[in-house]
């Protein structure tokens, strides 16, 4: 089988997003990334997959991105993954989630998966689109948010297990397909220390515009039906009041203030 | 408590390689999520945690440095940051990597035959048989030249008879590195735990180390083979050797503790609210943090550069000796000013501090005191040896 996994460079969870200077993008001075978590588990399934099957499986990580992208690439290496592809090019700067499926896409084609697997959001923008419109383009199915995945004996079909309301959903698919993982689909491996050393001395591939069948106006902001027009902070929360006295004072005094200053009551 | 990213006052990070700072980043994931939450419970009740011995091992953590034989090859600087993040869980957790790692695996991959590495490396680096180091005897610390332990030849068998003490490891282990006399010279020997006449006793009442096995080794007259000699660990040079790998990983080590101790008591600070205002804006406070971080800073950049010699083959001993005696008493002085600045907080294993600091005590004094490594560095600087 041959196995892609997409992994992509998102601030760490911990991090203070700061917006840019122009109000439309996110200043990335100061930002710690990670692998967006979902990616880790997305990672972990094909190699899982990998072990469990023993044959000649590969798994192929693929990470579209600045220059930072090849970190998580690396990750994905010392993880266990057999090659890395880093898509980029100037022209995919601005890209929205269907601009760069569509670049994704291509890059993937050439490469004839049996299965793509994702994270089911990146920790990001939360947008949840671009694997789901990677599958469409290249006409193959999908279960989005999996939390649990059978490949059959003969490699043909993918059995998936949904969180639905109410109970679990199973679904069945030919293969090739795409799938995203959730969280509970596996606990994700650490990148092992000889694997880090191996993955030092392994090529990441470099695929730019130039590589694909696609026109500069397809991609990036030319090729995006949306625009970023401005981001906000949340407003900042008003100072909290602490009221003293005994328990009388004190409810008489949080009384006054509902009616008088809050004018909830 | 904000999640501890490490410390990094004059951008020393700059100056590391991506796989440096890759293996650094994936040691610290790992005692954060899977050593660090019960590390207490182990200590207050004196075991080790064995059940991280795998996942270490899966980890790629033991003998590290070397190459072949299953090991992960890291350069010196890589090495001595994954000791730093492990010894920011623990002294304990730290001192079982050292041991496996420079005590163990290394005099075999430098002494041994080529039938005893393809023995005993693979299965020390996957943590199935797990090593001690015998050198030191209970009245033979600073002085291992006058050991008691002796090996006699006997047909196709040495004979060893003797005790040593304070052997990280000893009680768990499944194979001793031991150094005794044979004709009067120091000598290496492998010798298995089944071995008729061998015993390893846990130390008791430990109010350090307490999540560490110490063990005292008794060696009643136990016969091993010829093939266990380790033939090119003639003399107590070689020891010695060993421990020079070992304190290099502790001069490392000990900057991790530091860091947990200080990054601990600064958050604390910050949060604890004294006659209206935080205990970090006080002068008192904010001169003990300034301390801290100038001394920390200071023992990671001479850390880098011992590691940036050895890589290059140009590292020499007493480098080791001075790294080592200044790192551990600066990071016992560091616990001991958290711990201060935690106040009664400061007392409960809640805190990392205190149990840091009980550590480093005997941190300071294991593989050559602070005295001693005093002495090795003015050697150095005098020519004029002063040990006697």
């Amino acid at each position: 089988m041959k196995i892609v996994v997409l992994v992509k460079s998102v601030p760490d969870t911990e991090s203070k997003i700061k917006i840019g200077a122009d109000g439309t993008s996110i200043d990335p001075q100061g930002l710690k990334f990670i692998m967006n978590p979902y990616d880790e588990f997305a990672v972990e399934e094909g190699l899982r997959i990998k072990e469990r099957l023993k044959d000649d499986t590969t798994v192929v990580a693929v990470s579209m991105g600045p220059e930072r992208a090849v970190e998580v690439l690396r990750t994905a290496l010392a993880m266990g993954a057999d090659d890395a592809i880093h898509v980029s090019d100037p022209a995919f700067e601005g890209g929205d989630a269907q601009a760069n499926a569509r670049v994704l896409a291509e890059v993937i084609r050439p490469l004839s998966p049996d299965l793509i697997l994702g994270g089911k959001q990146a920790i990001d923008y939360d947008a949840a689109q671009v694997c789901p419109a990677i599958a469409e383009y290249l006409g193959m199915p999908q279960a989005l948010i999996v939390s649990e995945l059978k490949i059959s004996d003969d490699k043909k079909v993918a059995t998936a297990r949904r969180r639905v309301e109410g109970g679990d959903e199973m679904v069945e698919m030919t293969l090739p397909a795409l799938v995203t993982c959730e969280k509970g689909l596996n606990e994700p491996r650490y990148a092992s220390l000889p694997g880090i050393m191996k993955a030092k001395k392994k090529e990441i591939k470099k695929v730019g515009l130039a590589d694909l069948p696609l026109k500069a106006e397809s991609v990036g902001a030319a090729g995006s039906k949306t625009k970023v027009v401005k981001y906000h902070n949340l407003p900042e929360r008003p100072p909290v009041k602490m009221i003293a006295g005994d328990a009388a004072a004190q409810a008489a005094e949080l009384v006054r203030l509902l009616r008088e200053e809050a004018k909830v009551i | 408590m904000k999640r501890f990213a490490g410390f990094d006052y004059a951008a020393i990070d700059s100056r590391l390689s991506d796989d440096e700072k890759m293996v650094r980043d994936t040691v610290r994931s790992f005692v954060e999520e899977m050593a660090l939450p019960k590390f207490m419970e182990h200590y207050e009740k004196g075991t080790f945690p064995s059940e991280l011995v795998k996942p270490m091992a899966e980890l790629g953590v033991f003998g590290a440095t070397l190459h072949g034989y299953e090991c992960a090859g890291l350069n010196n600087v890589a090495y001595g940051l994954m000791m730093q993040e492990l010894e920011r869980c623990d002294s304990g957790l730290r001192s079982f990597a050292s041991v496996q790692s420079a005590l163990v695996m290394y005099p075999i991959y430098t002494f041994g035959s080529e039938e005893q590495k393809k023995k005993w490396l693979p299965a020390l680096a996957k943590g199935t048989v797990i090593g001690c180091f015998g050198l030191t005897e209970a009245d033979f610390g600073s002085n291992p030249g006058g050991m008691r332990t002796t090996a006699v030849a006997d047909g196709n068998e040495y004979v060893l008879h003797g005790s040593k003490m304070w052997i990280t490891n000893g009680v768990g282990s499944g194979v001793a590195v031991v150094w005794a006399k044979l004709d009067g010279e120091i000598t290496g020997f492998l010798v298995e735990r089944e071995r008729k006449g061998f015993e390893a006793r846990p130390v008791k009442y430990k109010l350090s180390m307490r999540a560490s096995d110490t063990a005292e080794l008794i060696l009643d007259d136990v016969r091993i083979p010829k093939a266990n000699r380790l033939p090119e660990a003639n003399g107590l040079k070689c020891a010695l050797m060993c421990l020079n790998q070992a304190r290099y990983g502790i001069a490392w080590g000990v900057i991790g503790a530091a860091m947990a101790c200080f990054h601990e008591s600064l958050e604390y600070s910050k949060d604890r609210i004294m006659f209206a205002k935080p205990i970090a804006g006080y002068q008192l406070t904010q001169k003990k943090l300034a301390d801290m971080a100038t001394d920390i800073t200071l023992m990671q950049l001479l850390c880098l550069q011992l590691g940036r010699l050895e890589d290059e083959g140009k590292l020499k001993f007493p480098h080791v000796s001075m790294a080592k005696r200044n790192n551990v008493r600066k990071a016992l002085e560091i616990a001991r000013t958290a711990r201060s600045i935690l106040g009664a907080n400061g007392i409960s294993g809640e805190y990392q501090s205190m149990r840091h600091m009980c550590n480093l005590e005997t941190v300071d004094t294991y593989e050559g005191t602070y005295e001693i490594h005093t002495l090795i560095v003015g050697h150095e600087l005098t020519g004029i040896p002063a040990y006697e």
